[in-house]
């Protein structure tokens, strides 16, 4: 719909190509390479609202960022207690384990939860001010890999202590996983942050959905138990559907980086393929990201021209 | 010179009453079509070339800082477009991206990133920047100790440091004490001498007097005038005088022992005249009617500008004139020659008093105004008769 015209424009326009237009409409299929391009130009934005993120949590406290790393650590200690000393879990070290898993989880459950308020969190700033606004859902990507950084920490260094061997070429797992789970969580980071400025619900939504979904990932319990499932659904096989869950293949792939228990009285804790096929389906998700990241970015290039009036 | 904002055809269209959640969309579902379409531009074309400073002015709501918005990147226009050259920074509202649980020093660099610049090139700003704010001393305090003052200072200091050849300023150059803005003043006229391009908006017609060279007057998203400042703040004032023509927060008080039955502007002769030219005659009548006799009451007449500046006062006992015993009306003709201030609406109070001022029979608080044309520009506050002379030396 055109607004009512009334006389004709007071000032002519002249010709001159060396102006940018601002926020040009981009097609679909350009527009990520420039966006990158921006971000990058901001990455002193990107790297200043990242550690703003964390000194404020632990502003005026004094330990201050060792809280950072007691967090993890009490969790750790917790778990071997419960479940290790009490409950004595038919898993050796299953405290190990369940940290491996958790690890992964968490750092994507609390980044999404923290990107998706990210935009509407910062009204002030979109309204007022103009930098690339993906910086706002990255900056809860790099503040979530800081705290992941530290509990990796934590494990690594009580795997030491307990001397537990975990040494050897399944470490390397942790690279490839951790990329592939960057990837992933940023494209559902990018999606989320600009899909709650239009519909407040998703922030609720995303609540109850990742409470759902962290129980469709073998983290409390072995992998083995649904391997074992023989039932389909409408006929395909329950265990195919639930590999279509690609944080699956990321979180065996965190756990087999560290928990070297394959096999336990016989039964099966993790996934017992090779690791050529434990790369072969983180590959296949990391494409996948690739390609959500992608559409991810594209949806929220379309969507940021009205955050400024939508907030 | 070089065109470095171009702005084509630029529409901008709000939907009022956006629902935001599920819940309310859904109840909501047949009412959603009937939300009108508001458009806070509509049509709105210039282009503004390098080193010229452009004030956007018009009433609340008539679409200025939706378009410096525009400008700025922050919104997207719905048709038209924006097209600009150069590095930009908006101050459409300072402080916009501090943190109160950081420290200045920490929002400094936080704010300065915002703007664009790298660490790097903050560091070397640094000391300019707290310099610049005057408080030197809590730089390393958080920032929700600070006084308001004190807070738009440091962003302030921080935002005009950032070096940007357009600058875009909303509302925000009336913070800090006075010396403050007169650092601030100069800093922006700085900008001028070295030729950045500078938009602002203001309610503040001085400061658009002051510093623009051209002015757009924006009403309902139309451009209404666009032209020489002069021009548009004229046609500012004729458009809006009615909405100022009394001040309804002038106050009225006194015993009403005599009362002011009549008051107006003349032309000094007795004709009544609302309108002047810089040196006109200007006059003023005052009528009193006193309920009981009053010895010696005392009428006095005092001027303000739109910025409740006393520009002048005098009274009768001042000029010497006894008014002896007022037992039946009076007239009481001021006569204060030729009108020596500038263009711009001015407000009168009028009283009625003893001789020690302790008895207020009628005091009438800026409850009139004339006004003042210039037929030509004519920057300041007073006018002067000038003549100018050429002649070979």
């Amino acid at each position: 719909m055109r607004p009512p015209t009334r006389g004709a424009l007071l000032t002519s326009i002249a010709s001159d190509d060396a102006l940018v237009r601002v926020n040009a409409p981009q097609t679909f299929w350009r527009g990520f390479v420039p966006a990158v391009r921006d971000v990058w130009a901001f990455r002193e934005l990107l790297l200043n609202l990242v550690r703003k993120e964390l000194k404020v949590r632990y502003k005026n406290s004094v330990l201050g960022f060792a809280w950072s790393l007691a967090r993890p650590m009490f969790l750790l200690a917790i778990y071997y207690i419960v479940f290790d000393k009490i409950l004595k879990a038919g898993i050796p070290h299953f405290a190990f384990y369940l940290f491996s898993g958790l690890l992964a989880w968490d750092l994507f459950g609390s980044t999404l939860s923290a990107a998706t308020l990210s935009i509407v969190g910062n009204a002030g700033l979109i309204s007022k001010v103009y930098f690339p606004r993906e910086i706002l859902p990255l900056a809860a990507v790099g503040a979530g890999l800081f705290n992941f950084a530290l509990q990796l920490l934590v494990l690594l260094a009580s795997l030491l202590a307990f001397r537990y061997d975990f040494f050897g070429p399944n470490l390397l797992l942790l690279v490839p996983a951790l990329i592939t789970l960057v990837v992933f969580m940023t494209a559902w980071s990018l999606f989320l942050a600009a899909a709650n400025v239009y519909l407040r619900d998703v922030q609720h939504l995303l609540e109850v959905f990742l409470l759902f979904w962290f129980w469709m990932n073998p983290i409390v319990y072995p992998i083995q138990f649904v391997l074992k499932h023989k039932e389909t659904f409408a006929g395909i096989k329950i265990t195919t559907i639930y590999f279509l869950n690609p944080m699956v293949d990321v979180i065996v792939n965190f756990q087999r980086a560290v928990y070297k228990h394959l096999y336990v009285k016989g039964q099966t804790t993790l996934y017992t393929g090779t690791y050529g096929s434990y790369l072969a389906r983180l590959g296949g998700v990391f494409v996948v990201s690739v390609v959500m990241l992608w559409l991810a970015q594209r949806f929220f290039a379309r969507a940021q021209g009205n955050f400024a009036q939508e907030l | 010179m070089a065109v470095v904002i171009r702005v084509s055809d630029v529409s901008k269209e709000f939907k009022l009453h956006h629902d935001k959640s599920l819940k309310e969309r859904i109840i909501n579902l047949r009412r959603t079509e009937t939300i009108e379409p508001f458009w806070a531009l509509k049509h709105v074309g210039f282009e503004l070339e390098q080193s010229h400073t452009l004030g956007l002015i018009g009433a609340n709501g008539s679409g200025k800082s939706t378009l410096l918005k525009l400008i700025g990147g922050i919104l997207t226009p719905t048709h038209g477009y924006v097209e600009r050259r150069g590095r930009i920074a908006a101050l459409l509202e300072l402080g916009a991206g501090f943190h109160s649980d950081l420290t200045g020093r920490e929002n400094v660099f936080m704010n300065a990133s915002i703007l664009g610049l790298t660490r790097k090139q903050t560091e070397a700003y640094f000391d300019a920047i707290v310099d610049f704010s005057g408080i030197e001393q809590f730089i390393d305090n958080q920032v929700k100790y600070y006084s308001s003052g004190m807070y738009v200072r440091l962003a302030f200091a921080v935002a005009v440091h950032v070096e940007p050849e357009i600058l875009l300023v909303d509302e925000v150059l009336a913070v800090g004490d006075e010396p403050f803005q007169r650092k601030c003043m100069e800093k922006i006229k700085g900008f001028q001498r070295e030729g950045r391009t500078i938009i602002f908006v203001t309610h503040g017609l001085d400061t658009v007097r002051q510093l623009c060279d051209r002015v757009i007057m924006l009403e309902k998203g139309e451009v209404l005038v666009d032209g020489k400042p002069t021009e548009a703040l004229r046609a500012f004032r004729e458009r809006y005088a009615p909405e100022v023509d009394a001040d309804e927060e002038g106050d009225i008080r006194g015993t009403r022992q005599i009362e002011i039955v009549e008051m107006r502007f003349t032309d000094g002769d007795g004709q009544p005249k609302e309108r002047f030219e810089p040196g006109d005659r200007l006059g003023f009548d005052v009528v009193l009617d006193p309920h009981e006799p009053i010895d010696d009451p005392v009428v006095g007449v005092a001027i303000y500008n739109h910025l409740d500046t006393l520009m002048y006062g005098t009274n009768t006992m001042l000029r010497n004139v006894d008014l002896g015993r007022v037992d039946h009306r009076k007239r009481v003709r001021f006569d204060f020659g030729q009108v020596p201030m500038v263009e711009g609406q001015y407000f009168v109070t009028v009283a009625v008093h003893n001789r020690d001022e302790t008895v207020q029979y009628h005091w009438l608080e800026r409850q009139l105004s004339f006004k003042v044309f210039s037929p030509t520009a004519e920057p300041g506050v007073i006018h002067f008769e000038t003549t100018i002379e050429v002649a070979d030396a």
